[in-house]
């Protein structure tokens, strides 16, 4: 067993050695290594198949036409591109955006900056199971608003939103809807044809393929415009311009299509993985799973342990790869913005971990975590003043405590 | 992150864990902090009736470095009189297990524990008047 344990695939995932391997054959002087813009010789001409090929794989997956297919960097640039491309293009209609407090930084960040330009942004609060509703969407809805901006599924909690519903109430009223679906794709199915999404962020390395590559969904049929935010050769029919990185934009193909064939037997396999991992650590008294438990990815379990501190408990488990809920690496000490959002308590905040599962995780993995979890948790208990008051019968909340 | 030797050593083998009758007339509890920043500090020492420190035992929900700066703190007041403790200064316990910057505040919450503690014991001895005094 390789150590530590690798539990963190919501982070990055390895790359699958298939599509390492295609990806090495887009490299050198014998491979594949042409400009896809190169339109005077046969290299060009064989790098633009292999483009155009992985363009098709990747819109197979989500049931899109494969002109639908932007190339970025990475979900971070197609949130940007979406987000401020429709803002800066439809600004006429208005300035209104409708978005969540629990969206990535990427979405958060960008947001912030149409504000400073003179946007104006609502943040919805998710309810308590970490999900944002239809319903709320409808009443944040104004004359104004141009574009919603929501997450298919959450990356610290791995819930999903209901974005077929929310899509048919963006279109009703002639709103843009942007979705951030770096965490979703092979993981719970996406069509396109049937969402009313306009927009939508995907991601490689979620999904097996290398960091560096993404794409973003731009709806032909009604047609959304953007206004470009890199400017230059005019690739990608001037959305995005940029020269196209073959090796990863092939690698990115081939995940997609990895993906598509093996998804469904993938999810089986992987959300047995998790519920042999519950079932191993659901008995330990005040372990709480933040968001829906339901309406949820497979890989994705954030569980937090009561009384208990996320970053000293990451520090107990070295033989894991996991991510605390805690930020108190940073100097502000503030606990997940997503947890909070959820109503979760900051001591609670504070307990969390995020454990995700994915494609080579096995049975022996999630045993030898479980033990590991078990044993780290009671340690720290038997350390923690705030167990001691817990199992002497007093709520710490009616405690006044000292904030510092 | 990177945590220094000493850090770990603390972390891994605490000293002094567990806690003291918080009601006898000898104990002195200080407890700091609070859950919703991320850490909690229990401290308590026991004085003999010449008033010097003869054992210290914490409890602490934190990170590594709170937890290693009260297992720490309570290995240093052992011996020393209450003066000297509550003149123990989160600089020295900083300093003693290489804290970086942003762990100089688990350091601060030890000092604060063993100052709360002391006053805690003096309250209890009716020894206001001399902390106030010095």
């Amino acid at each position: 067993m390789k150590l530590p344990i690798y539990l963190d695939y919501s982070a990055t995932c390895p790359v699958d050695p298939r599509v390492a391997s295609k990806m090495a054959e887009q490299l050198t002087m014998e491979g594949n290594f042409g400009n896809p813009a190169s339109r005077s010789h046969l290299y060009g001409w064989k790098a633009e198949e292999a483009v155009e090929e992985a363009r098709r794989q990747v819109a197979e997956l989500v049931n899109a036409d494969p002109r639908e297919i932007v190339w970025t960097s990475g979900a971070t640039e197609s949130d940007n591109l979406a987000i401020k491309g429709a803002a800066h293009f439809y600004q006429g209609r208005g300035k209104h955006i409708i978005t969540s407090k629990i969206e990535h930084k990427a979405v958060l960040d960008t947001c912030r900056q149409l504000e400073r330009e003179g946007f104006e942004v609502t943040y919805l609060n998710p309810k308590e199971d970490g999900i944002v509703y239809p319903e709320q969407v409808a009443e944040a809805m104004r004359e104004d608003t141009i574009l919603v901006s929501l997450m298919h599924v959450n990356n610290e909690i791995g819930v999903i939103n209901d974005i077929a519903a929310i899509g048919e109430l963006c279109r009703e009223r002639k709103v843009i809807f942007h979705v951030d679906a770096a965490q979703s794709p092979g993981k719970i199915e996406i069509d396109l044809a049937e969402m009313k999404v306009d927009l939508m962020s995907f991601s490689a390395h979620k999904i097996y393929g290398p960091k560096g590559i993404g794409a973003l969904y731009v709806r032909r049929k009604p047609r959304v415009r953007l206004e470009a935010q890199m400017h230059g050769g005019g690739h990608e029919r001037g959305m995005r311009s940029g020269t196209l990185p073959t090796h990863q934009i092939v690698g990115m193909g081939e995940a997609f299509r990895i993906a598509k064939e093996e998804m469904a037997d993938e999810a089986k396999r992987i959300l047995a993985l998790r519920d042999r991992f519950w079932s191993q650590i659901s008995d330990m008294e005040e372990v709480h799973i933040n968001g829906s438990a339901e309406q949820r990815v497979p890989g994705n379990l954030n569980v937090s342990f009561a009384f208990v501190e996320g970053e000293s408990l990451i520090m107990s488990l070295k033989d894991l790869a996991i991510s605390s809920g805690s930020a108190c690496t940073s100097a502000s000490l503030e606990p997940s913005y997503v947890l909070r959002a959820l109503g979760v308590n900051d001591e609670l905040a504070h307990s969390s971990l995020r454990f995700s599962f994915g494609r080579f995780t096995t049975e022996q993995d999630v045993d030898t975590a479980a033990k590991e979890v078990r044993k780290a948790v009671e340690k720290l208990r038997e350390l923690s003043p705030l167990w001691d008051m817990y199992k002497d019968g007093v709520d710490l909340s009616t405690i006044e405590w000292a904030a510092h | 992150m990177a945590y220094s030797d000493k850090v770990i050593d603390h972390y891994e083998h605490p000293r002094n864990v567990g806690r003291l009758d918080d009601k006898a007339d000898n104990v002195g509890t200080g407890m700091v902090g609070a859950p919703a920043c991320g850490d909690v500090m229990r401290l308590q020492i026991q004085v003999d009736d010449n008033g010097i420190i003869e054992d210290a035992k914490f409890k602490t929900y934190g990170c590594g470095s709170a937890i290693a700066s009260s297992s720490l703190l309570t290995e240093w007041v052992k011996g020393k009189s209450l003066d000297e403790a509550a003149q123990i200064k989160n600089t020295e316990i900083a300093e003693e297990l290489a804290l970086p910057p942003v762990k100089i505040h688990c350091s601060v919450l030890a000092e604060d524990a063993i100052k709360a503690a002391v006053k805690n014991i003096r309250e209890k001895r009716g020894e206001e008047a001399e902390q106030a005094a010095g």
